[in-house]
Order: structure tokens, then sequence, then C-alpha cells
């Protein structure tokens, strides 16, 4: 991978940081008038998603991270590793348990996921921002109660337990924002 | 993206044009004389953290003035009195939120003052225009101890070093002593004097001297130099001349093998400065202001692009 220098740092750049790969958030140059030039930068490790901020001193270089972001089918499990396909090419990429991490919650088979290759193998599975998803647990609806607040747990096919509102039954579909993992409505009556 | 419109809003743009006429009756009641040096000349200055654009010319390359510092020294040498220089200057490089690489800089020298004297006229020029009526002065190495509990002047780079850790400093890599003072200066201590009002900080390492004579202060050298800063923006950086041609070319010397030693290109020392010298500079005091820095904080805005006509990325 090319090097690339600090006057190159820009939002979304993917480098090498002791050894981990990450991702370019922000790039300050600070400099005194008769002195040294640096520049304050902020990253997010691809691998962990800390934030970090480094400086380093302007001129100075970071090798390039082979990193590429693209859209694949989530296929299935052995236990051990997750399956995803590339609708197009029908290439199969397997993650294991680090890159899977807190997308395991909201895998659904046939749906596309944003997986993040580093070296041509997955490093971070980033579901889609909403999903729909099946109630397979949860105590019975109070029919007629859809007015007032209040609100049970409930469990979905992947396992995942969230709030949902009381009037909801086992066998509903309801559509989950992944980032808060919050209920935002119901998809479909059974 | 690039775009045809302005940097800047057009009311901000006024205001841009008042300042300029502005500091213009301001020297003009003091008596001072405007000058407008060469911009593209023939030497470059060797200080290693400065770099300069070569242009082509034909028969050699000439260089776009990083400040007009030693065109209007060769004027002082002549007998020009009191001067002062409004116009464009470059650094190669220098672009960020507060940096553009076309700037404007006020660049004046007072003849027969210290930088004592210019501090206070600086001050004068500045709060007519910062919403600020006082100012203080702080000796360097009363600012280290205040923030970092230590004397820049004794400290070693390893100690500084470590105080970089301690301030909570995520640096990559090893540094000189000096590029640890500017670390620790633009990383823990210029953001913690932004509510200390107008700041001139003096006294500077003697190893941080550029022109500037070194003067004793109780015991120790320290640079005869000053800093201005307005909520915590380094602002102007004026000096209380050295006039000897034989220190000067031992420091362009000192210069040049930092240059080396970092794999810079090295600068031949301007010959006609150094005559100049040669041939006797007043006792001066003399400042650079950064212009379109001062019409920022005039202005409140925090960004030098939004008082532009047209910064770097639209020039």
């Amino acid at each position: 991978m090319p090097n690339f220098s600090t006057n190159e740092f820009k939002p979304g750049l993917k480098v090498m940081l002791d050894n981990e790969p990450c991702s370019i958030l922000e790039n300050e140059y600070v400099k005194p008038g008769k002195g040294q030039a640096f520049n304050r930068v902020k990253l997010r490790n691809l691998r962990s998603g800390r934030v970090l901020e480094k400086t380093f001193k302007s001129g100075d270089s970071l090798e390039g991270a082979d990193v590429l972001d693209i859209d694949l089918e989530y296929s299935y499990t052995d236990g051990e590793f997750w399956y995803f396909m590339d609708p197009n090419t029908f290439e199969q990429h397997s993650a294991d348990q680090a890159a899977i991490s807190d997308a395991q919650k909201w895998l659904k088979e046939q749906e596309r996921y944003e997986v993040t290759l580093f070296n041509g193998a997955p490093l971070v599975v980033t579901p889609p921002n909403f999903i729909e998803l099946e109630i397979t647990e949860t105590d019975p609806g109070l029919k007629g109660d859809t007015a007032q607040g209040g609100s049970k747990p409930a469990t979905l096919t992947t396992g995942a337990v969230v709030r949902v509102p009381l009037f909801l039954s086992e066998g509903e579909i309801i559509r989950i924002d992944t980032r808060s993992g919050e209920y935002v409505s119901r998809a479909s009556k059974s | 993206m690039p775009t045809w419109e302005p940097s800047a809003q057009i009311a901000d743009l006024r205001s841009r044009g008042s300042l300029l006429s502005e500091i213009r009756g301001f020297f003009e009641a003091r008596g001072v004389l405007e000058v407008d040096t060469p911009i593209l000349a023939s030497h470059a200055i060797t200080d290693p953290n400065i770099e300069l654009f070569a242009v082509p010319t034909g028969d050699s390359e000439r260089f776009l003035q990083s400040s007009p510092e030693y065109a209007m020294k060769r004027l002082l040498a002549s007998g020009s009195g009191d001067i002062y220089q409004l116009g464009k200057v470059f650094r190669y490089g220098e672009h960020g939120k507060k940096h553009n690489p076309e700037f404007v800089m006020l660049e004046w020298y007072r003849v027969g003052w210290t930088h004592y004297q210019l501090i206070r006229e600086v001050a004068e020029l500045l709060t007519n225009h910062l919403p600020v009526s006082s100012w203080q002065v702080w000796p360097l190495a009363a600012l280290f101890e205040h923030f970092l509990g230590l004397d820049p002047r004794e400290a070693s780079a390893e100690q500084l070093h470590d105080a970089s850790i301690t301030a909570g400093i995520n640096f990559n890599g090893a540094l000189e002593k000096l590029d640890y003072i500017d670390l620790l200066m633009t990383h823990i201590i210029e953001p913690q004097i932004t509510d200390w009002g107008l700041v001139f900080v003096t006294d500077f390492l003697a190893e941080q001297s550029a022109l500037s004579r070194v003067i004793d202060r109780m015991g120790m050298p320290v640079a005869a130099r000053f800093e201005a800063y307005f909520q915590g923006v380094e602002l102007a950086n004026g000096y209380w001349e050295e006039c000897c041609p034989v220190t000067l070319s031992e420091r362009f010397n000192e210069d040049n093998k930092k240059r080396l030693a970092r794999g810079q290109v090295l600068r031949v020392p301007d010959p006609q400065l150094l005559h100049a010298l040669e041939s006797g500079l007043p006792d001066c005091a003399g400042v650079a202001l950064g212009f379109d820095r001062l019409l920022m904080l005039t202005l409140g805005r925090d960004r030098m692009s939004q008082v532009l006509p047209f910064d770097w990325m639209n020039a």
C-alpha cells in the first residue's frame, strides 16, 4: 500500500497506525509562526471502533490500509464462522466472532450488510440501520392497549431482546433501529 | 469543493477593507512610513520551520517572501526611519483552519525602541479592534511553570517529552527540545489561555531567538522576543532586533545545519541583508502581525477562510 503524508490525511482515508487499520476522522494543522508544524489527527480504529487522537509532525506519513467496504448478503453460520456472499460475483467471505461482534443480534438471512474487508478478510460487519425481525417470545399482547405507554421485553428470531409496546404479540414482525437497538414500529400483522 | 463564490461574506469583506484602511491611518497618525518591498526576491530565509515557494524566472529561481523583514532591514540600514509594510506573504504548505499559504502580514519597525516599547504599541493597535481593553505580559518560563510546573530553559528534551505525556498528548515519535516547546505551547498552553484576553509572551529561550537579540534575565540568557495571543491564537511575533552581522551569520549557519540533519534543502543566507547589517542597522524593534487572524478575531470567526475573498481551495 502507498504511504500518505499528513497533508493527505483527509476524512475517510484508511491508514495503518500501530499495526491497526484506522479511518481518519479529522485533521487539524497547528503551527507556531516560528516553530514546528504539527497535525492533530482524530482516527477511528476500524477493528475496535474506538476513536483516538494522535499528533504527528507535519510531513510524517503513514502506510495506507488495505480496507474496502462492500455490501454482502448474509448466508448462514456453522457456529464458528458467519458466511456472507457477494450477490454479484457469488464470492463467499467468512467472518469470525470478532468481526461479527454486536452485529450478531441483527443477522438475518438474505439481508444485505456492509462488510469492511481488511487485507481481503472481513474486519467489521455493520447491519443496515433498520431491520425487520419476528417476535418469537413475549408476554401475551393486550388488545386495545395501543394508546397507553408501557413496554415489555420481546425476544426476536436472532435471539436479541428488545423493549416493545404492550400490544404486540408473538409472531409479529417489527422494525428495529440497529444503532440504538430500539423498537421503531410494527412492520406487518401476523 | 471549489466554487466561484467568495469564501467570506460580503459584509466581512467590507470589514476587511475598513481594517486595512484603519491600520494605514494608525501608522500615518504616528508618522510611520508605508513601504512596499519586493514579494519575489532572490533569497529565501534559512529558518528550517518555514519553506518558501520557489518561482522559476528564466535564469535563476526566486522566492515568494515569507515576510518583508530582510528588505525592510535594508531600508532601515539606509536611514529610512520608522517603516511599515501591509501586504501579501507566502508560506509553503501552511494550510489549515487558521493558516492560508498566502496571507496578509503587517510588519513594522521602530527605530531606537526596545521590544517592551513595541509591545505597548502593538497593544494599542490591537485593543482598538479586539473586544478587550487590557493586556498582560507573561515570560515564557512563567507560563510553563504555571501550566506544566517546569522551567523550559532548564528542562531537557526527555523532561519535556514526559510532561507532554502527563498532559495527555499522544505524539507519534520523538522530538528535539525546541519542538517539544512548540508541541506543549500549541497543544496545552494555547487552549488554556483562550479566556485570558490579550496576552504577550516574552523572554523566549535563547535558542528561539531567530533574529532577535539575546539579553540577560537574572543571570539567564533569554531571547528579546515577544508573541501576542488573543483567545489562544497567535497574532504577532516581535523582536528587539539583533544588529550584529556575525551573530546572525552564525544563526543562519545553525539553521542550515538543522536543515541538513532533517534532509531539507539548504538556503544561502541573504548576502544583501548581511551587507546591510555590516554597514549598520540602527537599534530597532520590529514586529510581524497576521492581518487575517486579527480580522478573524475581530469578527469572531473561527476559520481564516471566512475572512478571505477567496481562500486557498478556491484561489
